[in-house]
């Protein structure tokens, strides 16, 4: 092994240019490929986090996933109704107390109450749609990040003010209102309400914080026109991947349609499968191009040491041991140039921390998210030295199996 | 009674193709242990083809090459290989030194190869033999660096390397001049009278005549085999 070894380093360390060609060529591509992972995991990381944190993991809603058969449906198969009334009507979750309390014996988090109606803002001429969500300010404080996305006021504001609301801070702008002011709202009942904003927050999510608006209880049951109704518990994880599987049981224990965070935002999350599909195959197809370099460079040299290749084997070296210099030398290229790739894709990664983009999603202006991992490194490392012995693997193979006597007889 | 050390037995290789042709046509031939023999003929004549077969370079398409006593033609690649390394070293017209490797590297490629030895013990063995090639001091030198009677006198060092029974060369000294040439020669001679065996082709006649036995090939057969001392034995090739 050493023998061959010294072989291929011979090989390499007289053909400097070329071998540094190669190595470049494997570690632009894997310092690429580094940096696309992390920047695509980064901030793929970033927005769910946002997402998670933003909305409520799990949300029990006082709705069936599907309209409830009914009894002469099932007792006769003739039967067909649709377009029944009542059926959908909305009762909000019966005995919630309870519910909720059983919940919080076996779930890993916490659930919180909320009244959540839809409305319509009046304001100087504006009419805006949002939806109004009475809360418990001392149970949300262990359901969602409101408190820590508040940017004026505190959520316990809402009970200083008359019919206190929390408001976005894009809706607030979109209205031109500020803490203090009087806005109208207005049911789908007809109810009016004159409404103080009592604090604004930002979440992050621009269809969150154009839309939704905090209360208490009452001002949003009188909003409903259904006094003391609960229609909605809302759910936090203290693992949000667990939302799904809880969101089932939950289901499954109460009857009402639980909604994980996962189903809420099936189209966002499978819109990131097809992009990682895509960043993969790219990333996939930059390594692969990388090791090209390396076939190039292995080819030549096979072809160069035909006539030292044939007096090895006609010495007596093994032809696999032959072929196995070659590979060694693509291995020599492979790691030293992947090992420069690592250093190039960390510092690429570094730069781009430094660069601060504006996000339309959030409007802030806010430093690209990198994800670092050793997971990226390892595996991008581990796919580039195959491609780089896959790519020796063949011109040494196709060299190796001349046989000596043929190149014998055309040298001498 | 002597030891047999390599042997042919209806030796025949053909290149099927469009023409088929014979490079060796039915060669019989036994070489005795520590003998030197040459083998002449006119150019064409299959003489490097009768040696990559008595090398193991090449496989006969008939017939059975024996290595001391043991009959090659059903070994694989890689036992080819290993009696290649082991047994027999090969010495071409041309040197066929890795040039990026110093003579001494050279000369213990094949020992790394079979790696029998320790790397002490095979470099003593090296430098033994470049010494006793009279390359001394020449052991550090790349291939470049030498001279044309040199390299080829590091081509038998390396060939010596594991103690093969046999050597064989083909032309080894066809591309030196007088003095090399007569320098090689006597090295190949001393080699056979130490015990080895070697079988050589030249196209010299007086270098042929020191030869223990000569045998002449025409057309891929053995046309007349010479005895030294005189006694001439004549072989009609049946035709
Ligand atoms: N691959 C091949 N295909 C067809 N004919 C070949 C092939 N290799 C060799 N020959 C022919 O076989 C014959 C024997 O060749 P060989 O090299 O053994 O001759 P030689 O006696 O060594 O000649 P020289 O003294 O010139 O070296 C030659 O006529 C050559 O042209
Ligand atoms: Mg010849």
């Amino acid at each position: 092994m050493k023998l061959l070894f010294n072989i291929a380093w011979t090989h390499v360390s007289s053909r400097v240019r070329q071998t540094l060609v190669g190595m470049a060529g494997v570690s632009m591509g894997v310092g690429f490929t580094i940096m696309m992972a992390g920047l695509m995991q980064g901030s793929q990381i970033d927005f769910l986090r946002q997402l998670v944190d933003t909305m409520p993991h799990i949300t029990v809603e006082d709705e069936r996933r599907s309209v409830p058969t009914q009894p002469a449906e099932q007792e006769y198969a003739a039967v067909q109704m649709s377009d029944i009334a009542n059926v959908g009507k909305r009762t909000g979750i019966r005995y919630s107390e309870s519910v909720m309390s059983s919940l919080r014996s076996w779930i890993p988090g916490d659930v919180a109450p909320s009244a959540k109606t839809t409305a319509i803002v009046n304001h100087g001429g504006a009419r805006i749609g949002i939806t109004l969500s009475g809360i418990d300010p001392r149970r949300e404080v262990q359901v969602s990040k409101l408190a820590t996305q508040m940017r004026e006021g505190k959520i316990d504001d809402l009970s200083r003010a008359p019919n206190g609301i929390i408001m976005g801070e894009a809706l607030a702008e979109k209205l031109g209102v500020k803490t203090g002011n009087t806005v109208l709202l207005v049911g789908g009942q007809g109810v009016q309400l004159n409404s103080t904003v009592a604090g604004l927050y930002r979440s992050g999510l621009k269809r969150v914080d154009e839309s939704q608006i905090y209360s208490l209880m009452g001002p949003a049951q009188v909003m409903m026109g259904q006094g003391g109704v609960i229609n909605q518990l809302r759910l936090r994880l203290n693992d949000p991947m667990l939302a799904q599987k809880v969101a089932a049981q939950v289901e499954a224990q109460t009857g009402y349609k639980s909604v994980s965070w996962q189903e809420a935002n099936a189209d966002l999350l499978s819109s990131f499968t097809v992009r990682d599909f895509i960043v993969l195959t790219v990333m996939g197809a930059m390594l692969l191009t990388s090791s090209f370099a390396t076939y190039n460079i292995i080819s030549t040299i096979t072809h160069e040491k035909r006539q030292d290749i044939a007096i090895m084997k006609s010495l007596g070296m093994r032809e696999y041991a032959v072929r196995r210099i070659f590979i060694i030398e693509a291995a020599i290229i492979g790691l030293v140039g992947i090992l420069f790739g690592w250093i190039l894709g960390y510092l690429l990664c570094y730069g781009w921390s430094k660069i601060t983009i504006f996000n339309p999603l959030t409007g802030a202006t806010v430093p690209l998210q990198i994800y670092y991992s050793l997971a990226h490194y390892v595996i991008v490392g581990g796919i580039s030295l195959v491609c780089c012995a896959g790519a020796a693997y063949f011109p040494a193979r196709k060299a190796t199996c001349v046989h000596p006597v043929e190149i014998i007889r055309g040298a001498s | 009674m002597t030891e047999v050390a390599l042997q042919a037995v209806e030796l025949v290789r053909r290149i099927e193709g469009a023409v088929s042709h014979t490079l060796v046509n039915g060669i019989d031939l036994a070489v005795n242990k520590g003998e030197f023999v040459a083998i002449t003929g006119p150019s064409g004549s299959g003489k490097s083809s009768l040696l990559y077969l008595l090398g193991l370079l090449d496989a006969p398409s008939e017939g059975e090459v024996m290595i001391c006593g043991q009959p090659t033609s059903k070994l694989s690649e890689t036992d080819r290989a290993d009696v290649r390394l082991t047994k027999c070293g090969f010495v071409f017209q041309f040197h066929f030194l890795l040039p990026e490797f110093t003579s001494l590297d050279n000369v213990l490629l094949p020992m790394r190869a079979a790696g029998r030895m320790a790397e002490a013990e095979m470099r003593e063995r090296g430098l033994a033999l470049l010494s006793s090639l009279g390359l001394g001091e020449h052991a550090s030198k790349r291939p470049n660096q030498l001279s044309g009677g040199q390299r080829q006198r590091v081509a038998i060092a390396r060939a010596l390397a594991n103690r093969p029974e046999i050597i064989v060369a083909d032309e080894p000294t066809g591309a030196l001049d007088t003095a090399s040439t007569e320098q090689v020669f006597s090295i190949l001679r001393d080699i056979a009278d130490q015990g080895q065996t070697v079988v050589v082709v030249t196209h010299d006649p007086a270098l042929a005549a020191r030869a223990d036995r000569r045998i002449h090939i025409v057309d891929g057969k053995i046309a007349e085999i010479t005895e030294r001392g005189g006694g001439e034995l004549v072989c009609e090739a049946a035709s």
